[in-house]
């Protein structure tokens, strides 16, 4: 990777204001996304992927949302420091995002044909005209049968599978370099999920854009990205090639989390219980002093009282903990019980 | 989870089942249609098992769990529970039937009564079937809170106090209530996180370990599934389409949507990934309330011949403990690939 990443995260810190106190949602996040490279992010619920997302896109609402730190780089031009007209020509054009529920992402009472005619006309400057004929070209692109018609349609008149299709077709409208896709499969059954994941894959190798897929699913991020970033209470802890990740995992939340799934591509062995990482995901109000992931951690020493940095450990991957959890072993039950809470 | 010798004795039988729900219209709210959830259901379950029900959303697979406690009056057929023909029992003994067969929902949110507190959300069983009063109550409440892996404490906490995980734990305290043997887990753990959905399912095994509990185990996890059922039934638009031992449906799957569903699951290995070869199938759920002629499964199907579009297949024991219903699995004995066609 020796050209210029297309898209440099440096730092970016998210911060949320309530009520209830400040919620620490994205704690300093860098990464390179190279061109047409395909990035996994998975975390779980909290993890801050989804934010981190929206913050990219400068889409935090303020109040009671706030980036407070950090630069994004896109072809090296800061977008936080934009104004909202120069960030409204990127979005959409340059860097365009799909969502996790298509149903709660389009315009009820606008047609599809006019929501994807809508980017057309205001980034490329062509007529409804073109745009409506453009945009059923697209329609086809994305597999809706009988394309001409259903431009028309409204999207309660169109089934989840197709809405997310449409999001997509929408989202590709204008030709973006780098597409950001917040679990859009994830309201999907898995028949629907298939094929649109199949569908992107080959829009992916068609378009040769780059990009960035969220998920809380392991499964498929093992499928669809080169490399793969793990996060876990705001914090990038473990960033690597997606088979290195899980052929040989570094971080404990890491293993934890491979080790917490069956799989159903192999038999079970009698007797044999998963194991699952203890204690609860993080507040991300209370976050604890040190690492994040240390209450839960079977791996934890006197240091991780001490957030670590993500360090470069080896080629092409980073990772943010003190033990090496290769030469290591785990203490039994060191994660506090739900019940301890 | 069970062993071969616990098979046997059969603890719920499910003769030709059928719930419709009436589709109505317009200001007077006329019927105008009816949708088949669950459309001729016959199944086993045998006590000490776990038995899953897995299928997409649509398919009728909660439904037929809640048809079978009878949450839901069936339209048609019969639930044999303990021996008894739930239809014909007297309001009293169906009561005595229920604290027998209990469910764990979905939604650790929307299942619990915010204005409850823990304790008497998992005591509410013992009041309405009038099992135990004042202290004695509270004593059970707090074994099982403990049973469940939480603090006997909790019981004077709100649900709102409690994370996804803990919230479904107090779910299956209440089911346990009333010492059932049967429970309908309805996608315990589909709205958890995945390092907690690990907890919950092995909370499930060592009660049911303990207890000797009978699950029907209702997902759209496959994953899960092979992990956790003993046997498995896939449900396609309110049809049970194949039930075998979770290792045969796993390694040998006969009907062609059991085929296409299963390698439609992504697994969590990029090698393994990159070499599968996966059934992209064409379209969408039809939809049940415009009942589809014949095999149901035949607009989707890359095996459908014309005979499957006018005749409805069977349920076949295709090798022992398999059952499947497909003209073309019936006519070979066994999936041909070579009969596939593309779309």
């Amino acid at each position: 990777m020796n050209e210029a990443p297309i898209v440099e995260v440096r730092d970016l810190t998210t911060r949320f204001y309530t009520e209830g106190g400040t919620v620490f949602a994205v704690n300093g996040v860098s990464y390179d996304l190279h061109e047409g490279e395909t990035l996994g992010i998975v975390g779980e619920s909290g993890s801050g992927k989804s934010v981190h997302a929206l913050s990219i896109m400068g889409l935090i609402s303020c109040p009671p949302g706030e980036v407070v730190g950090g630069t994004v780089r896109f072809r090296g031009r800061d977008l936080l420091g934009l104004s909202h007209g120069q960030m409204r020509r990127i979005r959409g054009r340059e860097i365009a995002m799909i969502f996790q529920d298509p149903a709660t992402s389009l315009n009820p009472v606008l047609t599809i044909g006019r929501q994807i005619g809508e980017a057309l006309v205001l980034h490329m400057g062509i007529s409804p005209r073109q745009a409506h004929d453009r945009a059923v070209a697209l329609l086809e692109m994305v597999g809706i049968p009988q394309a001409a018609e259903r431009v028309n349609a409204y999207p309660f008149q169109l089934s989840g599978g197709m809405r997310q299709r449409a999001m997509i077709a929408m989202a590709l409208s204008c030709a973006p370099q780098v597409l950001i896709a917040d679990e859009p499969t994830t309201a999907l059954d898995v028949t629907i999920q298939a094929q649109i994941l199949d569908l992107v894959r080959r829009l992916r190798d068609k378009l040769g854009m780059a990009i960035i897929w969220i998920t809380h699913d392991l499964g498929i991020v093992a499928g669809l990205a080169e490399r793969v970033l793990v996060m876990y209470a705001g914090f990038v802890v473990e960033d690597a090639p997606v088979k290195d990740l899980y052929a040989d995992p570094r971080h404990p939340y890491t293993l934890g989390l491979l080790a917490s799934l069956p799989r159903m591509d192999a038999a079970r062995d009698q007797g044999e219980h998963l194991r699952p990482i203890g204690g609860q995901p993080p507040d991300l109000i209370g976050l604890p002093q040190g690492c994040p992931f240390q209450p839960r951690c079977p791996y934890r020493i006197e240091r991780c009282a001490e957030n670590p940095a993500l360090t470069e450990i080896a080629p092409e991957r980073r990772l943010a903990c003190w033990v090496d959890v290769r030469s290591t072993s785990p203490i039994q039950a060191a994660a506090p019980s739900e019940a301890a809470r | 989870m069970s062993h071969e010798e616990d098979r046997g004795e059969v603890l719920v039988r499910v003769n030709d089942l059928k719930k419709y729900f009436p589709t109505s219209h317009g200001l007077l709210r006329r019927t105008v249609g009816q949708v088949r959830a669950v459309d001729g259901v016959s199944l086993e379950i045998y006590r000490g098992e776990t038995l899953g029900l897995v299928g997409e959303s649509g398919c009728g697979k909660t439904t037929l769990g809640r048809t079978i406690i009878q949450l839901y009056e069936p339209t048609g057929g019969e639930v044999f529970f303990e021996g008894a023909n739930l239809a014909t029992l007297s309001a009293a003994e169906l009561r005595a039937a229920r604290r027998r067969m209990q469910i764990v929902f979905q939604d650790p949110y929307a299942s619990l009564n915010p204005r409850m507190t823990v304790g008497t959300i998992v005591g509410e069983p013992l009041a309405i079937h009038d099992v135990a009063q004042g202290r004695e109550r509270r004593t059970i409440v707090e074994g099982l809170l403990e049973r469940v892996g939480l603090d006997a404490r909790a019981a004077n906490r709100f649900p709102h106090e409690f994370s996804g995980g803990q919230r479904q734990r107090i779910g299956v305290a209440r089911a346990l209530a009333l010492n059932p043997s049967f429970i309908v887990a309805d996608e315990p753990i589909s709205a958890l996180d995945v390092s907690i959905q690990a907890q919950i399912v092995n909370l499930l095994e060592a009660l049911q370990d303990e207890l000797g509990l009978t699950y029907l185990f209702v997902t759209h996890d496959l994953g899960m599934v092979r992990h956790i059922c003993d046997r498995v039934a896939v449900m396609y638009l309110g049809k049970v389409v194949e039930v075998a031992k979770s290792e045969q449906l796993y390694t040998n799957p006969q009907h062609p949507y059991t085929r296409a569903l299963l390698s439609a699951v992504p697994v969590p290995d990029p090698v393994a990934e990159a070499q599968r070869q996966r059934i992209i199938l064409e379209g969408e759920l039809p939809n049940p309330a415009h009942p589809t002629e014949g095999c149901k499964f035949n607009t989707r199907c890359p095996l459908a011949r014309e005979y499957c579009r006018q005749e409805e297949p069977a349920l076949f024991e295709c090798e022992p403990g398999h059952l499947v219903s497909c003209f073309a699995v019936e006519e070979d004995g066994h999936y041909q690939e070579s009969r596939a066609h593309v779309l």
